[in-house]
C-alpha cells in the first residue's frame, strides 16, 4: 500500500487497547494500520519488571476481543498478544512515532517522525500514559546510569543504587534490587501517601532490618558518576550512586493530545480528555481509549479497543458490561433498560450527574439495583452496613420517629441517604423504609469512596447535602432550610491527620465541631500534666460551650485517628439563635443535659494515661475490642481454645501477644475498625462488614496476605485448614487425637490444595449464638469484649481496676 | 459533651456484658449470687440439722441424712461436671457463672456432707470418701485463693513484657557481655562465660514452685567478679560487666517469678482432678455399701 492510499482505520499505539483495536479491524477486513513507537508490541507492559504477574481485574468483567487475556507473567501475556495479532494478519507499522494529527472524520494525515505521512479516515488513539514517564531535571539526569524502569533486577549486583520515587514502582524497584545491591530510597516528604499500605510496611520492614536506607525530605540535586548530590532538611549532602532508577509516575502528553485538536477536561496536569459513549473525542472521527481516556486497567483498554472498531463501522455494538448490568436491572424491575436507566440517573441524581455514561457502567457493575415495596426496610438503625444509597425514583422516610411521624424527613428521587455511615463507618443513625414503590441504587462502600476520590463533583454533592443534614441533626429537623441558609453557607469540613489538634486548651475561638469520621481525644492539662478526660467517636460534637458560654476553650481536642469534622461557624450560629427563641431554649436544654451527664466524670491522670494508652492500641478506630484484666486472668488459655474450637480448629486470637498498661491487656485480636485496614486491597473483595459490626473474611479468599499486611494490629494470619478432631470423650478417656485447642495435625499436613493458606481473623463469633466464645470460655471474667466508647465511659466513671 | 446514645443492635442484645459487670471477678459474680446461694444451702442444712431429732444419733440413715447424702452425691457430679463445662465450647453462658457456683457450692458442700455423717468416723470407706472429699475442697480452696490472688502479682511482676521479651532482652545482654568480657583476664572471662551459657529456669516443679534457681551461673560470676580485682586497666571493663549480669540476674528473676505464679496456678489442679475421681470412686463403693448393708 503506497502513503497516497486512505486506510479507514489508523490505530496508534499498540497496547492492549490498540492491539484489541487492530485484531478487530483485521477480523471485520477493513482496511487498517498499527503505528507503534518502538521497536516492540505494547511497550508498557513490555518494561514491566521481568516475571511480574499481570492481574487481569475486575474479574466480574467479561474480555471481548479477539486476542486472548488472563492472569498471567508477562511473558506469557506479551507471547499471547504477539502470536494473536501476527495470525490475525494485521498491519502493524514498528518504530512509528506519530507527532502530529491534523484533519477530520474522513481525511486525517498522522505525521510521523520521519516526517512520512499516513492517511487514514478515523483515528484511535491508544497511547496510554506511560510514554510520557516523568524525567529527572537535575544536572546530570542525562547520564547512562538514569534510567526510569527496571526490567531485570538481577542483572545490578553490588552497586550503590538510588531510587527516586516513593510511589508503588519506586519501592517495588527498591526492594527487589536491596537483596544483592546497596540500596537508598529518596523521599521528598516523610510519608509514603502514594503507595500502597502492603508496600510502605514491607519498605519499613526494610528499612529496619537494615536491608535499605530511606532518606526522608530529600530530593537529587546533581549527578555526576558514582556520586549523588542531593538536599537535605539538614543541607546538602553527597551519596555514593551507580545508578539511578527513577520512578516519577507518568502524566497524559497533553502537549501532543492537545495538538491534535482535543480538549481536556480541566487544567488540572491529571485531567483526561473528553471523550462521549463511544469514545470519540470533541474533534470528529478522532478516538481515545484506554488509559489516556482515563481507563487504566488491561481488560478495559481491550474491550474498548473492540467497541472502538465496531462504533467506527457504524455498527452501535452493547460494552461488554451490558448483560451484566441488564440482568441487574431485570432483577429489581423487569422493562428496565441500561441506557435509558443511565440516562435516567444522569438526569435525575444530581450526585451522579457529571458521572459519563461509561462511568456510570463502571459502577453498576459492582452496584445494586432495588425496587423496594412500600413500607420495607432499607436498613435498621444501629446496623453496621455501609453502602450508599440513590433514589432513582420514589421516595423514602428516614425514621427519627415513629413511621409517619410528621417529623420524619422524607427523601424523593434524586436525593441519596446513607452517606453517614459510608464515610464514618459506624452504625446506622437511623431506620429507613420505602413509602412508596422505590427504586433505589444501592453503591457499595469500596465502589463509592473510589468514586468520591477521583470524581470531584461526587464528593462535593455529598458534602454539601451531609452539612445541611448535621447541622438540622443538631438543631432541629423541623427548621426550614432558609432560616439555616447562613450557617450551612459558612459551615465547611476540616480534616485532621492523627494527632493533629483541632482545639486548644485556652484558645479564644468558638467554632463548634461535628466530627464526621474518625475520633477525637479530650485533654485538659491538670497540674502541668496532659490529662486523657474521654474519646469522642464519629456523630458526637465537640466546641458547643464556647460558642453557647463565649468562654475560652476549656479542654483540647485532637484527632485519635485521621478524622473529618464539620465545622460551624459560632457567629452564624449565635445570630441563628438571637432570631429564634424557641431555638435557643432548646440548644440550651439540650447543653445543660450534656453538662449533667459528664460532671461525674473523673479528671484523674492515672484513668486518663489508660485512655491514652487505649487510644494508642487502636481503640480510637475499634468498634469492638477484646480486653483482659490481667489481676483476673488466670492465664489458662482457655479463651484462644474456645476460639480454636469454634473455629475451624484455629485460633484468631494470641492471648499472651499485645500490649499491657496498668492491668489491661489488648491481646492480639481484631478490633473491628470503622474503617478496616484489611478491606482495602483485597482482590477477590472477601472481606465484608456485617451489619451488626463484625468484620469477616469469606471463603472466596486467595490467600494473597494482603489483608495481613495491611492490618495495623497483626490480628490476621494465614493458616492452612487443621484436620477433625475426635470427641471430646474420646480424647479424655483414651487420649485420641489433638484435644480442646490443641491443633497438631496441621503442622503435619504440607502441600496439596486443601492445604491452601487462607487468612483468618476474629469474626466476633459471627453465626454463633451466644456471642463471642473467648468471653463465654473465660472462667474468671477476666476476658471482655466491649465496644470503645462503653469502656472509656467506664473508666471515667472511676469504674476501672 | 458526652458519647451518642449507641445502643446495642438488636442482634447483639443479650450476648454483650452489661457495663457493670465488666471485669468482675468470678467471685464477685452478678454480685456474689452463689455465694449467697452457698450460705442459704449452709443455712438450711444447719437449721435441718438443728432442729432433727432422730431416734438414735445422728447419722447417714435418717430421713436427714438421707436428703443430705444425696444433696451431697448430686452436688459431687455437679461439681464434677465442670470439666466437661469447661471444655463444651460451643455451649451458651458464660463458664465464669458456673466457676462462681462451682466455688460457692462446693464450699458449701463442707457443711452439707459434714452434717450428712452427723460426726461419725470411723476406719472404714465411709470416711474415706469423706477425707477424699475434703481434700478435693482443700486443694479447690487453695485454687481459689491463688487464682484471686496470683494474678495481679504476676501482672505487677512482668510490667507488661512477656516471657519472650525478657528472653529477648537477655539474648541482647550476652551479646553486649561477649564484646565487654573480651576485656576480663582469663578467671572472670570463664565466669561471664559459664553465666551466658546458662538460662537455668524452670526445671522440676518443686524447683518452679520455690521459685529458687541453685548454682546460677550469673549469680555466682556477680558474686566472683569484683572491679578491685582486676587490673587497673580493665577495671571499666569489669564495672560494665558487672553491671550487665546485675541486669541479667534481675531478668532470671523476673522470669523464675514468673514460672513460680505459673506454676501455682497449674499445681493444684495435678491434685484436685485426681482427688476427685477417687472421690468419685470412694463415693460410689460408699453408697453401694450402705444399699448393700441396708
Amino acid at each position: 500500500m503506497s502513503g497516497d492510499d486512505i486506510f479507514e482505520i489508523a490505530i496508534v499505539g499498540s497496547g492492549p487497547g490498540g492491539i484489541a483495536a487492530v485484531t478487530r479491524a483485521a477480523a471485520r477486513g477493513v482496511s487498517h494500520v498499527l503505528l507503534e513507537r518502538t521497536g516492540h508490541l505494547s511497550d508498557t507492559i513490555y518494561k514491566y519488571q521481568r516475571r511480574k504477574h499481570v492481574m487481569a481485574t475486575p474479574d466480574i468483567l467479561p474480555l471481548r476481543a479477539d486476542v486472548g487475556f488472563a492472569e498471567g507473567s508477562r511473558e506469557t501475556v506479551l507471547e499471547t498478544w504477539d502470536r494473536g495479532v501476527e495470525a490475525a494478519g494485521c498491519n502493524v507499522r514498528l518504530n512509528a512515532e506519530v507527532v502530529g494529527i491534523k484533519g477530520e472524520r474522513g481525511d486525517f494525515r498522522l505525521t510521523l517522525a520521519d516526517r512520512s505521512v499516513v492517511r487514514a479516515r478515523a483515528v484511535v488513539l491508544a497511547i496510554g500514559l506511560q510514554g510520557n514517564l516523568r524525567k529527572l531535571t537535575v544536572p546530570g539526569a542525562e547520564l547512562p546510569s538514569v534510567q526510569y524502569q527496571l526490567d531485570d533486577p538481577d542483572e545490578f549486583q553490588d552497586e550503590h543504587i538510588v531510587v527516586v520515587g516513593t510511589g508503588d514502582a519506586g519501592i517495588e524497584n527498591a526492594l527487589v534490587l536491596s537483596n544483592a545491591n546497596t540500596v537508598t530510597i529518596l523521599n521528598r516528604g516523610a510519608e509514603y501517601p502514594n503507595a500502597k499500605p502492603a508496600n510502605v510496611q514491607l519498605l519499613q520492614t526494610a528499612i529496619a532490618d537494615g536491608r535499605m536506607q530511606a532518606m526522608v525530605r530529600t530530593a537529587p540535586k546533581r549527578l555526576e558518576p558514582g556520586w549523588m548530590t542531593v538536599d537535605t532538611a539538614d543541607g546538602e549532602t553527597r551519596i555514593r550512586c551507580d545508578r539511578v532508577i527513577a520512578r516519577l509516575g507518568a502524566l497524559p502528553p497533553r502537549k501532543f493530545v492537545e495538538s491534535c485538536g482535543i480538549v481536556f477536561g480541566s487544567d488540572s496536569p491529571s485531567a483526561f480528555p473528553v471523550v462521549s459513549d463511544h469514545y470519540e473525542s470533541n474533534v470528529p472521527g478522532l478516538y481515545i481509549i484506554g488509559a489516556l481516556a482515563g481507563y487504566p486497567l488491561i481488560k478495559q483498554c481491550m474491550n474498548q479497543g473492540y467497541e472502538v472498531v465496531e462504533y467506527i463501522l457504524g455498527n452501535p455494538v452493547a460494552p461488554a458490561d451490558e448483560p451484566l448490568i441488564q440482568a441487574k436491572l431485570d432483577a429489581a424491575q423487569p422493562g428496565l433498560a441500561v441506557s435509558p436507566f443511565i440516562a435516567t440517573i444522569r438526569e435525575q441524581v444530581p450526585v451522579f450527574a457529571e458521572l459519563s455514561p461509561l462511568q456510570i457502567r463502571e459502577f453498576l457493575l459492582t452496584s445494586e439495583v432495588h425496587l423496594a415495596a412500600p413500607g420495607q426496610k432499607i436498613f435498621e438503625r444501629n446496623d453496621y452496613t455501609n453502602s450508599f444509597y440513590a433514589i432513582v425514583d420514589g421516595s423514602v422516610e428516614v425514621l427519627i420517629g415513629e413511621a409517619g411521624a410528621p417529623a420524619n424527613p422524607v427523601l424523593r428521587g434524586g436525593e441519596f441517604f446513607g452517606e453517614i455511615g459510608l464515610l464514618s463507618g459506624r452504625r446506622r443513625g437511623a431506620t429507613v423504609i420505602a413509602r412508596d414503590g422505590a427504586l433505589l441504587l444501592e453503591v457499595p462502600r469500596n465502589t463509592m469512596l473510589r468514586l468520591q476520590r477521583s470524581v470531584p463533583s461526587v464528593a462535593r454533592a455529598i458534602d454539601e447535602v451531609a452539612i445541611v443534614r448535621v447541622v438540622k441533626s443538631y438543631l432541629g429537623q423541623d427548621l426550614d432550610s432558609a432560616i439555616l441558609a447562613p450557617v450551612i453557607r459558612e459551615a465547611e469540613i476540616v480534616s485532621l491527620k492523627a494527632g493533629e489538634i483541632l482545639i486548644q486548651e485556652g484558645a479564644t475561638d468558638d467554632a463548634m465541631y461535628l466530627i464526621r469520621s474518625g475520633s477525637v481525644l479530650v485533654s485538659r492539662m491538670v497540674g502541668g500534666q496532659e490529662v486523657v478526660l474521654t474519646y469522642l467517636a464519629a456523630g458526637n460534637y465537640v466546641g458547643e460551650m464556647a460558642l453557647l458560654r463565649n468562654a475560652p476553650r476549656t479542654a483540647s481536642v485532637k484527632a485519635a485517628v485521621a478524622t473529618q469534622v464539620i465545622k460551624l461557624p459560632a457567629a452564624a450560629v449565635r445570630d441563628l439563635l438571637d432570631a429564634a427563641p424557641e431555638l435557643r431554649r432548646r440548644v440550651e436544654e439540650k447543653f445543660s443535659e450534656r453538662v449533667r451527664s459528664s460532671a461525674h466524670q473523673t479528671a484523674d491522670s492515672e484513668s486518663g494515661a489508660l485512655v491514652n494508652f487505649l487510644m494508642r492500641e487502636g481503640l480510637g478506630e475499634a468498634t469492638d475490642v477484646l480486653l483482659i484484666d490481667e489481676t483476673l486472668c488466670i492465664r489458662c488459655d482457655n479463651c484462644e481454645k474456645a476460639c480454636a474450637e469454634t473455629h475451624d480448629r484455629i485460633s484468631r486470637l494470641d492471648r499472651e501477644a499485645g500490649a499491657t498498661f496498668a492491668s489491661i491487656h489488648v491481646p492480639t485480636s481484631c478490633r473491628h475498625c470503622e474503617h478496616p485496614s484489611c478491606m482495602k486491597e483485597c482482590p477477590p473483595d472477601a472481606i465484608k462488614r456485617a451489619p451488626s459490626g463484625e468484620v469477616t473474611i469469606a471463603d472466596t479468599c486467595i490467600g494473597c496476605g494482603n489483608c495481613e499486611r495491611n492490618c495495623p494490629y497483626g490480628v490476621i494470619k494465614m493458616a492452612a485448614p487443621a484436620e477433625e478432631k475426635p470427641g471430646l470423650l474420646s480424647w479424655l478417656f483414651f487420649g485420641r487425637g489433638p484435644g480442646p485447642g490443641e491443633n497438631k495435625a496441621a503442622k503435619k499436613h504440607h502441600g496439596g490444595e486443601s492445604s491452601r493458606k487462607k487468612a483468618v481473623k476474629c469474626d466476633m463469633c459471627h453465626g454463633i449464638e451466644g456471642g463471642a466464645a473467648c468471653v463465654r470460655a473465660c472462667p474468671t471474667g477476666a476476658a471482655i469484649r466491649v465496644r470503645p466508647e462503653e469502656y472509656v465511659a467506664m473508666i471515667r466513671r472511676g469504674g476501672a481496676s | 459533651m458526652s458519647a451518642a446514645t449507641a445502643k446495642p443492635g438488636a442482634a447483639a442484645a443479650g450476648k454483650r456484658i452489661p457495663p457493670g459487670e465488666i471485669h468482675q471477678s468470678f467471685l464477685a459474680y452478678r454480685g456474689f449470687r452463689f455465694l449467697k446461694w452457698g450460705i442459704w444451702l449452709c443455712l438450711a442444712t444447719i437449721l435441718a440439722y438443728a432442729l432433727h431429732r432422730p431416734l438414735t444419733a445422728p447419722n447417714g440413715g435418717t430421713w436427714l441424712g438421707y436428703t443430705l447424702g444425696t444433696i451431697g452425691a448430686a452436688l459431687i457430679l455437679w461439681l464434677m461436671w465442670f470439666g466437661m463445662r469447661k471444655r463444651s465450647y460451643g455451649r451458651i453462658g458464660r463458664l465464669q457463672g458456673w466457676l462462681s457456683a462451682h466455688v460457692y457450692l462446693g464450699l458449701a458442700l463442707i457443711v452439707v456432707a459434714t452434717l450428712h455423717t452427723g460426726f461419725e468416723f470411723g476406719l472404714n470407706i465411709h470416711t474415706l470418701a469423706y477425707a477424699l472429699m475434703m481434700a478435693v475442697i482443700a486443694s479447690g480452696a487453695f485454687g481459689m485463693i491463688v487464682y484471686a490472688a496470683v494474678p495481679e502479682q504476676m501482672t505487677r511482676n512482668r510490667h507488661g513484657a512477656t516471657v519472650s521479651d525478657l528472653m529477648a532482652k537477655i539474648a541482647a545482654l550476652d551479646g553486649d557481655m561477649r564484646q565487654a568480657a573480651l576485656g576480663l583476664d582469663d578467671r572472670q572471662a570463664g565466669l561471664v562465660l559459664a553465666a551466658m551459657n546458662q538460662v537455668a529456669i524452670g526445671g522440676s516443679a518443686w524447683r518452679q514452685l520455690s521459685g529458687t534457681r541453685p548454682n546460677c551461673a550469673t549469680r555466682l560470676a556477680l558474686r566472683r567478679i569484683t572491679a578491685a580485682d582486676a587490673v587497673p586497666e580493665q577495671r571499666a571493663q569489669a564495672q560494665r560487666v558487672l553491671g550487665l549480669l546485675g541486669e541479667r540476674l534481675e531478668y532470671l528473676d523476673v522470669i523464675s517469678r514468673d514460672l513460680r505464679y505459673k506454676a501455682l496456678m497449674d499445681i493444684w489442679l495435678y491434685l484436685h482432678v485426681p482427688l476427685s475421681f477417687a472421690l468419685l470412686a470412694a463415693l460410689t463403693a460408699h453408697v453401694v455399701a450402705v444399699f448393700f448393708y441396708f
